[in-house]
């Protein structure tokens, strides 16, 4: 079962230099106890376009299709057998990137 | 065996049974929904068949028989079962739990999985009452206050967060016991306080059905668990409270505190089981928890054959304990109430003034500030802090009290 691990903040690109080494250090160990899928940090909604070619004229919008405060700077995909191995996971990814965390189960 | 008979037998093996033949459907086939509907059907089919055939020598058996067929009856129905559904199965963790004095009970892991600290509160209560208690989500709706289509939405959205999310069914590891058990409490507790001091103006004051169930419940986790020393102060707790029950409420409906309570009306019973549990916990000689501290308080008060004769220094000696566990500026309040009697109320309203910012919008705060300023004699003070408790209270008997009180000034 995937999971993922959406993180929360309202900067893009904002983790300090220790943050940074308490993530690394995070996704080793996650490595190396095999619940590794992907991770990686977006750039700022300002860079998203909104695309909808649901008519076949593909229309383009600059920016987020939601315009939030918060929004995903951020997320992991984990492997993991339940919820509770990914409850756990999360909140030492919390504790890692120094964010709010959100887990959702893949379909 | 008449009708009557039949119809106990019935009761009997509902209030027995329930959890039981539901969580071992659940375990069987790693779904709650199936698992809650072939209990259901299998209670049906009792109160339709038990009258002609008699109620059979082993009613938990025949129960667990009849819904084991429910099930897979539905489920060659459905015949849906591809793969993706397979994967979607609930998590049955094989692994027999580690040895913490705990029984491998399939109950025990319906109830982690209903009080699963991922699922809202009020899920965990709604769920817990429906798949351990049996209550019928009328019933569930009826004691909350909710419609009975928002009850059954609640409880629908917590069985698919269950089998989406996979939260597993099992009895957690014994590094994270100790807090899903304080969860497990933490429901209980929910369900017999919205009992005791029901809200709502249409409600009777106190909810016996929710507090009995709450007792219920937690008497089933204290003989699943039961050398949790505060499983065995929540039990004491309640059973103390309740069994000041008759004497709480006047017949006029107004709530009756503690000094003016008639305590002959005490229940004796429950008295001498929640004093045999407080002592069991002092035995065994270990730090206490919330509950049994707060079991502890109840105990001496229960121990007074009047409240003059309320050994207060103890009572404060053990809100002192519960202050270093919990903090909370309502433990504080409660405190000063204590102190009041100990120290005077002069005392007590110095601590109580303390707190104003953090319980500005709690009735029972201004309903202390009263009382205070009403021994202390400043009249006109009282009467505007009992407004203000009266404005903010919920309980009809609370109010119908409150107002006696501003209206003796």
């Amino acid at each position: 079962m995937q999971y993922m691990v959406s993180v929360v903040d309202d900067k893009t690109n904002s983790a300090t230099p220790d943050e940074m080494t308490a993530i690394n250090a995070f996704n080793d160990r996650v490595k190396a106890e095999g619940h590794w899928v992907f991770a990686g940090g977006l750039n700022s909604p300002a860079t998203a376009t909104v695309i909808d070619n649901r008519g076949g004229d593909a229309l383009f919008t600059d920016g987020p299709f939601v315009e939030t405060k918060e929004y995903l700077a951020g997320f992991w995909v984990f492997e993991a057998p339940d919820l509770d191995v990914a409850l756990k996971l999360a909140a030492e990814g919390s504790k890692a990137c120094n964010r709010r965390v959100e887990v959702r189960p893949f379909l | 065996m008449n009708v009557a008979d039949v119809q106990e037998a019935i009761t009997q093996a509902h209030r027995e049974e329930w959890a039981r033949v539901v969580a071992t459907m659940a375990k069987r086939f790693g779904d709650l929904d199936i698992a809650e509907e072939a209990a259901a059907e299998a209670f049906a089919t009792a109160v339709e068949r038990w009258p002609a055939d008699g109620v059979p020598p082993n009613p938990g058996a025949w129960l667990t028989t009849t819904a084991g067929r429910k099930a897979i009856d539905r489920i060659r129905r459905e015949s849906r079962r591809d793969d993706k559904q397979k994967e979607a199965q609930m998590l049955y963790d094989d692994d027999p739990p580690e040895p913490l004095g705990a029984i491998d009970d399939e109950r025990l892991r319906l109830v982690f999985t209903c009080c699963h600290p991922a699922l809202a509160m009020e899920s965990r209560v709604a769920l817990t009452l429906r798949m351990v208690g049996g209550l019928t989500v009328a019933e569930i709706a009826r004691a909350f206050l909710v419609q009975e289509s928002a009850m059954g939405q609640r409880i629908t959205r917590a069985k698919a967060k269950i089998k989406g999310a996979r939260i597993p069914y099992r009895v957690p590891s014994a590094e994270d016991l100790p807090a899903r058990v304080s969860g497990v409490l933490a429901v209980l507790f929910l369900v017999f306080n919205e009992g005791y001091l029901a809200t709502g103006s249409d409600t009777d004051p106190v909810r016996h059905d929710l507090t009995a169930e709450a007792i219920r419940l937690t008497r089933l986790i204290r003989a699943l668990i039961p050398r949790d020393g505060e499983v065995a102060g929540l039990l004491a707790l309640m059973l103390l409270i309740e069994a000041r029950r008759a004497a709480r409420v006047s017949p006029s409906g107004e709530l009756i505190t503690l000094d003016e309570q008639d305590r002959a009306a005490w229940d004796a019973t429950l008295v001498a089981e929640g004093h045999r549990l407080v002592r069991e916990r002092l035995a065994a000689g270990e730090a206490p928890g919330r509950y049994q501290i707060l079991a502890a308080i109840n105990a001496v008060h229960t121990s007074a054959r009047d409240a003059r004769d309320t050994d207060w220094s103890q009572v404060v000696a053990l809100y002192d304990q519960l202050v270093r566990l919990d903090p909370s500026p309502i433990v504080a309040l409660n405190r000063a109430v204590a102190v009041a009697e100990l120290d005077g109320p002069e005392v007590a309203l110095a601590a109580v003034d303390r707190l104003a910012d953090k319980l500005a919008d709690y009735h029972a705060y201004h309903a202390t500030r009263a009382d205070l300023l009403r021994r202390l004699g400043r009249g006109e003070q009282s009467r505007a802090a009992y407004d203000r408790a009266i404005e903010l209270a919920g309980n009809t008997a609370e109010i119908a009290s409150l107002t006696r009180r501003r209206d003796h000034l």
